[in-house]
């Protein structure tokens, strides 16, 4: 295979913390070497002509690795396929998509997964890497086949938002995948006090009449698995940890050395409960959005480190799931293909510097799954993406490549566009 | 006189300007149905459509009457054994019923904010009858009538509403309407009964209720709602009726002068004791229901002159 070179580019890489201006060549599907600009020129020569990619002073990043993004294959294809989730993720710079189980049916035995398996690599253009059920049907009742699954590509086991309220099926199942070395990804939230809730308890929910859970069953969850996480030493992760009231219980978690991590999602980081405003339905998404303050608290621990990954939880809704009364609706949001421009708010406002970005986005998710993807390095594979953070756009979600156009951002005035997107030095994207 | 809106959805967008003009037009339509003769046309050649998916016997009879009063024509549909149970959604059924071009839709439903979506969907205007704990904002206008006219004034009064705020949509629209006008408002009541992030509102709050009742000048009891509990929000009615039903002794605490209200309907012996709502020296709550038919016409009829003053519009 002949090399691809891309030069005159902005570098961002997470693991050294810098950005730098250079380019990288690459052969055989992976990054053969990091480039200063002067070395980058003097490549030129080895790489045919069709193969230099000029950046034009672009960023260039590791590809994204979400965690938790919702294909809806099996059971409600007209809401997403891997055609159409491949083409979103491609658009939006993710270049790994971490696939729920929470589909219909679960992806709970080794078949399903194989299903999964083989329709993703028929269709999409990215990386796609299954996680399966932790218990039967996401039942919470009985363990599944976590050795079978896990032999059969899964990367980690989650019930999604089913939370398992049974302690022994908990500790038992989390008993099990300890043995085998599996990352069990758990939903931290209090069912008893979440039950029913539509919103975020406080002033707002109380004007709008709707019923609210107390911020404070997230912490209550967290605690709970953590406590769990102690008794069996199993590795877990967070899926979304979205309150400064959880923060304290992780930090001495971590402390603690418990192999702990946590995610968080891009509609938590760049939203709080105001923006429901009139009941608007697209922005109900699980767990309900969050005080302001709850916003600052979950950009600074992505900030400090306390928060390891950032995820879209792309979960697409038809317009019937939506368009109904707000405790009616369907949750969850869209969000392969805005999470790069809209996470780039933060950095937009001095929030975030590019390299932390992409650690919580790609080195991190990369990492704590055992991928050897995520970073800009020699060896690494070539899943890039070039992007300009500052180019305009105004999004209209019927431009959108998911089928269902569920996002919050219609008509959002962003900041930073995906130009080109590679998977194993291959462009599978280009603006 | 002013009065800007194309809906009335709830207290909330209202200006407290607005309010004054609704109150004065429902004052004049007091008088009228207070004679013999209480037919008047403003509504003549309109078509009111009552929309309800919940249970209500008085709101909508209030409505009804209140339509007819005006010369309307008006349709009540009962939304429990329609469609709605076929699977419909409610935004279809908006857009069906839009297409027989009525001009006033009273509309209430169980989810909060059902009644705005449907709004959105319509050309004609769309009245608030309530929509799950959200607001009421014709019951607090009514409120606010009835207030201004046994007390002479609606601001700078102590008014305390009691009992279950936490699922009332008429204590959020009350809290609104009475906050805009510039009272002073108590909340009295169990502390599981009280919404979170309540002492934003503006509003104290009080779980004594001899406390909470001290010099007030009004004081409104809320219907325990039985039907919306879901689960032990108090320990049993006869220790809610001990701790916070109104009897004379804890009336005795209020104001010498203070009345009593009530949005009905009422479970005597365990909010309210039956001698006191029948006091008619201090309990307005048979005005409460007169003033509901007149604050229900001046609404229709203001929003009726804004939608003859706006030019038709296309069909969506």
């Amino acid at each position: 295979m002949t090399a691809t070179l891309i030069k005159n580019a902005r570098l961002i890489d997470p693991s050294a913390d810098t950005v730098t201006e250079g380019g990288v060549l690459i052969g055989d599907g992976r990054i053969t070497a990091v480039l200063s600009l002067s070395e980058a020129e003097d490549a030129i020569s080895r790489v045919p002509q069709e193969n230099v990619i000029d950046a034009g002073g672009a960023c260039l990043a590791p590809g994204i690795v979400d965690l938790g993004v919702k294909v809806c294959e099996p059971g409600e294809r007209h809401k997403e396929s891997f055609k159409t989730a491949g083409q979103a993720a491609a658009a939006g710079g993710v270049t790994t998509m971490v696939t729920r189980p929470d589909t219909d049916p679960a992806i709970d035995n080794p078949e399903v997964l194989e299903f999964i398996r083989r329709r993703a690599n028929e269709v999409t253009p990215v990386n796609v890497r299954p996680m399966a059920a932790l218990t039967k049907g996401r039942q919470g009742r009985e363990m599944s086949e976590i050795g079978f699954l896990l032999d059969a590509g899964a990367v980690a086991f989650t019930d999604g938002d089913n939370v398992v309220t049974d302690t022994k099926v908990l500790s038992r199942a989390m008993t099990y995948a300890r043995s085998l070395g599996a990352l069990v990804i758990g939903h931290p939230q209090d069912p008893g006090l979440s039950k029913g809730a539509a919103a975020t308890s406080g002033k707002f929910a109380s004007l709008r009449g709707l019923p609210g859970v107390s911020p404070m069953a997230e912490r209550m969850g967290l605690d709970r698995d953590i406590a769990i996480v102690e008794m069996t030493g199993a590795k877990y992760h967070a899926d979304q940890i979205t309150t400064a009231r959880a923060l304290p219980a992780l930090e001495r978690a971590k402390a603690n050395g418990f192999d702990v991590t946590a995610g968080t999602s891009m509609h938590h980081m760049t939203l709080n409960e105001l923006d429901v405003s009139d009941y608007r339905t697209f922005f109900k998404v699980k767990p309900p959005l969050r005080a302001e303050e709850d916003r600052q608290a979950v950009i600074d621990a992505i900030r400090s480190g306390l928060i390891d990954t950032i995820s879209s939880m792309h979960t697409p809704q038809d317009e019937e799931s939506k368009r109904l009364p707000f405790e009616e609706a369907a949750s969850g949001a869209v969000g392969l293909e805005t999470m790069l421009p809209v996470l780039l708010r933060l950095y937009h406002s001095g929030d975030l510097e590019l390299p932390t970005l992409f650690r919580a986005l790609s080195l991190n998710p990369a990492k704590r799954l055992g991928l050897d993807c995520g970073r800009l390095e020699k060896n690494a594979p070539a899943d890039l993406i070039l992007f300009d953070p500052d180019k305009p756009l105004i999004l209209d979600r019927f431009k959108l490549k998911s089928k269902s156009k569920n996002t919050p951002f219609d008509g959002a005035r962003l900041q930073g566009r995906i130009l080109r997107t590679l998977v194993s030095g291959e462009t599978v994207y280009k603006l | 006189m002013r009065f800007d809106q194309r809906h009335l959805l709830g207290i909330e967008p209202l200006r407290p300007d607005e309010i004054t003009t609704l109150l004065d037009l429902a004052d004049k339509y007091v008088t009228l149905n207070r004679q013999r003769e209480k037919r008047s046309g403003v509504l003549s050649g309109l078509t009111q459509i009552n929309m309800f998916f919940e249970n209500s016997t008085r709101t909508q009879a209030s409505f009804e009457l209140a339509g007819k009063r005006l010369g309307a024509d008006v349709m009540n549909m009962a939304m429990q054994a329609s469609s709605i149970k076929k699977g419909e959604t409610l935004v279809d059924t908006a857009l069906s019923l839009n297409a027989m071009h009525p001009d006033l839709l009273v509309v209430r439903h169980p989810h909060s904010g059902a009644v705005d979506l449907l709004a959105q969907k319509v050309n004609c205007a769309v009245l608030n009858a309530g929509d799950g704990k959200h607001e009421h904002p014709t019951q607090a206008l009514l409120d606010a009538l009835t207030i201004r006219r046994a007390k002479g004034r609606l601001h700078r009064l102590n008014i305390a509403i009691c009992g279950d705020i936490s699922h009332s949509r008429v204590a959020r629209s009350n809290i609104l309407l009475l906050h805009k006008m510039e009272n002073r408002v108590r909340l009295v009541g169990p502390p599981t009964l009280m919404p979170s992030g309540i002492e934003h509102f503006g509003v104290e709050v009080y779980d004594d209720m001899r406390e909470g009742l001290k010099d007030v000048d009004v004081v409104m009891m809320l219907r325990l709602q039985k039907e919306r509990m879901d689960g032990g929000f108090i320990p049993s009615e006869r220790e809610y009726y001990h701790r916070y039903g109104l009897d004379a002794e804890k009336l005795s605490y209020a104001a010498d002068d203070a009345i009593v209200m009530h949005p009905g309907p009422m479970n005597r012996g365990v909010e309210i004791d039956g001698t006191i709502a029948d006091d008619i020296n201090r309990s307005v709550i048979q005005e409460q229901v007169e003033m509901g038919v007149a604050v229900r016409m001046a609404a229709m009829d203001l929003l009726a002159r804004n939608l003859r003053a706006r030019p038709k519009e296309v069909m969506a």
